[in-house]
């Protein structure tokens, strides 16, 4: 039943890596735009929340009514004054743009916060189990962010295809001049993808917080597990996603069973391994 | 309703257009035509908001709207057929119709009345854009640029790529559309069918206005005069 147990885990913490890549795959898809800060700002999520949570007393969930939207409207602001500007026909310049941006996020919070490790306190619920089968348990916490991490890739999958701002954000993808002479002003479409992106990062950093301890420091590594989800189920695919992260979610569990060092070392790997093999990812977007 | 007054317009350093001036009233069908390269896209570029001039005046209805980005110019009722076609092609028929009305001003095109017009699209409006035809895509093009119930309509080279009898059948369905009291400005290489549309004919040569006239009126030989420059 260890295994069993294992893979569960896995599979579980796989949902939230599917939200820290869910944000980074949108705003790729809809504007080209590699968000280098993306790991730096679930962690600006996470101290936010974590204000929240000592300001006002609200429990770390509750926080996310605050959170959410305050993030979100970070990301209009940060779309609409600094990356639109970044963007063209180079790739470049937003790149180095959201690079410089997570070093700037980075070193205000160690100022702001200092680099000692927090944690987000959700009381009771942190350790309620139930045991779904003999010997197999589950947690309440990574259960409930594993549904919350289905209800959001299910709910991006909703925007996109049955709703005006989705058809909106697919048109100025494929193409931008045309998207404008239809009406569609590009830089508010941008900024309210970047808006729903750090939404999404808003809810990843919360369940992060809550989950373990965070600092300054750790938003890069964040990052790199982003990409590896979108990697591994194939750009442009939402479901492909949240498939992504859980495949590296159970491959981590999995290295980490065999020997604590090799969690990361293990879904680096298989990452690694399904670039060589696959490089378009398990489930990419069939063009149309 | 539309007066363009000396516009220059630029790609960079390169000069596209030389003091173009150009109307258009209420109702009237303008054909401008004009060799490779002659300035006939930049024209409708700049008037659509794609292409803001550096010099001159775009005035329509009273108002300035050289300067304005293209999502405030078709808000105010110019809509532009871009050349092939471009449409959407993640979006389906009907999404790329739906984004043509992303400008949201009332008037008579619906849905159903584009449907009435163009059956076709009707019975393929769930298919990706691509999956249609090419005189099937430049129907939706116009049907996307109608959505958003233009008084001024730009169509540049809607007969590009297509068979002659394709040609025919959407140029057959115009004067239903500018029944609808629209304006029309038709960028075209084919000068026979431009002629038999328009009500007047501008002709570019090297972005300055070689000749016009009303479309009837011109002969053959001063045309082909003003069209290769000899």
């Amino acid at each position: 039943m260890g295994w069993v147990n294992v893979i569960l885990q896995g599979v579980l913490i796989g949902g939230l890596y599917a939200m820290f890549a869910a944000g980074l795959s949108l705003i790729f898809g809809v504007m080209r735009l590699v968000n280098i800060a993306h790991g730096d700002l679930i962690v600006l999520a996470a101290y936010i929340a974590l204000m929240a949570t000592q300001g006002l007393g609200v429990d770390p969930l509750t926080s996310l009514l605050l959170v959410v939207p305050v993030m979100a409207a970070i990301g209009y602001a940060l779309q609409r004054g600094l990356l639109n500007r970044t963007l063209g026909d180079d790739l470049l310049p937003p790149l180095l743009v959201t690079f410089g941006l997570s070093i700037i996020i980075q070193n205000g919070l160690l100022e702001w916060f200092t680099a000692d490790s927090r944690k987000l306190q959700a009381g009771a619920l942190e350790i309620q189990t139930f045991q779904i089968a003999q010997g197999v348990w589950v947690g309440a916490l990574p259960l409930i962010q594993f549904i919350v991490a289905v209800a959001v890739i299910a709910g991006l999958q909703v925007l996109f295809y049955k709703t005006a701002l989705g058809r909106a954000f697919r048109a100025t993808s494929d193409d931008q001049s045309v998207a404008q002479l239809m009406g569609l002003d590009t830089r508010h479409v941008f900024a309210m993808a970047m808006a729903l992106s750090l939404a999404i990062v808003a809810i990843a950093g919360v369940f992060l917080a809550v989950r373990a301890n965070f600092d300054p420091a750790i938003g890069p590594a964040r990052l790199i597990f982003g990409f590896e989800a979108v990697i591994i189920g194939g750009l442009g695919s939402m479901w492909g996603t949240l498939a992504g992260g859980i495949i590296l979610g159970v491959s981590q569990a999995i290295g980490a069973q065999i020997d604590p060092g090799w969690q990361l070392l293990a879904g680096h790997i298989v990452f690694l391994v399904i670039l060589a093999v696959r490089p378009q990812g398990l489930f990419p977007k069939v063009s149309g | 309703m539309l007066d363009i007054r000396a516009v220059d317009a630029f790609y960079g350093d390169f000069q596209a257009l030389f003091g173009v001036s150009l109307s258009v009233a209420a109702g009237q069908v303008v054909a401008v035509i004009g060799a490779n390269g002659a300035g006939k896209s930049t024209l409708l570029k700049s008037i659509a908001g794609l292409m803001p001039p550096r010099g001159g005046e775009i005035v329509f209805d009273g108002e300035s709207v050289g300067h304005l980005p293209a999502f405030a110019t078709v808000k105010r009722g110019i809509a532009l057929v871009p050349e092939g076609r471009r449409l959407f092609p993640s979006l389906t028929v009907e999404e790329n119709l739906l984004i043509g009305a992303e400008s949201r001003r009332s008037g008579p095109w619906t849905l159903r009345r584009i449907y009435d017009l163009f059956p076709v699209l009707a019975e393929r409006r769930h298919l990706p854009a691509p999956a249609l035809s090419g005189g099937q895509q430049q129907m939706a093009a116009i049907a996307r640029a109608l959505m958003s119930n233009p008084r001024l309509l730009l169509c540049d080279e809607i007969s590009l790529g297509l068979a002659p009898i394709v040609v025919r059948d959407i140029y057959a369905r115009l004067p239903s559309i500018v029944g609808e009291g629209l304006s029309l400005i038709i960028v075209e290489q084919d000068i026979v069918q431009a002629l038999r549309a328009a009500d007047h004919v501008y002709c570019l040569q090297e972005g300055r206005v070689a000749l016009q006239g009303v479309a009837n009126e011109l002969s053959r030989e001063s045309i082909s005069a003003a069209y290769f420059g000899v």
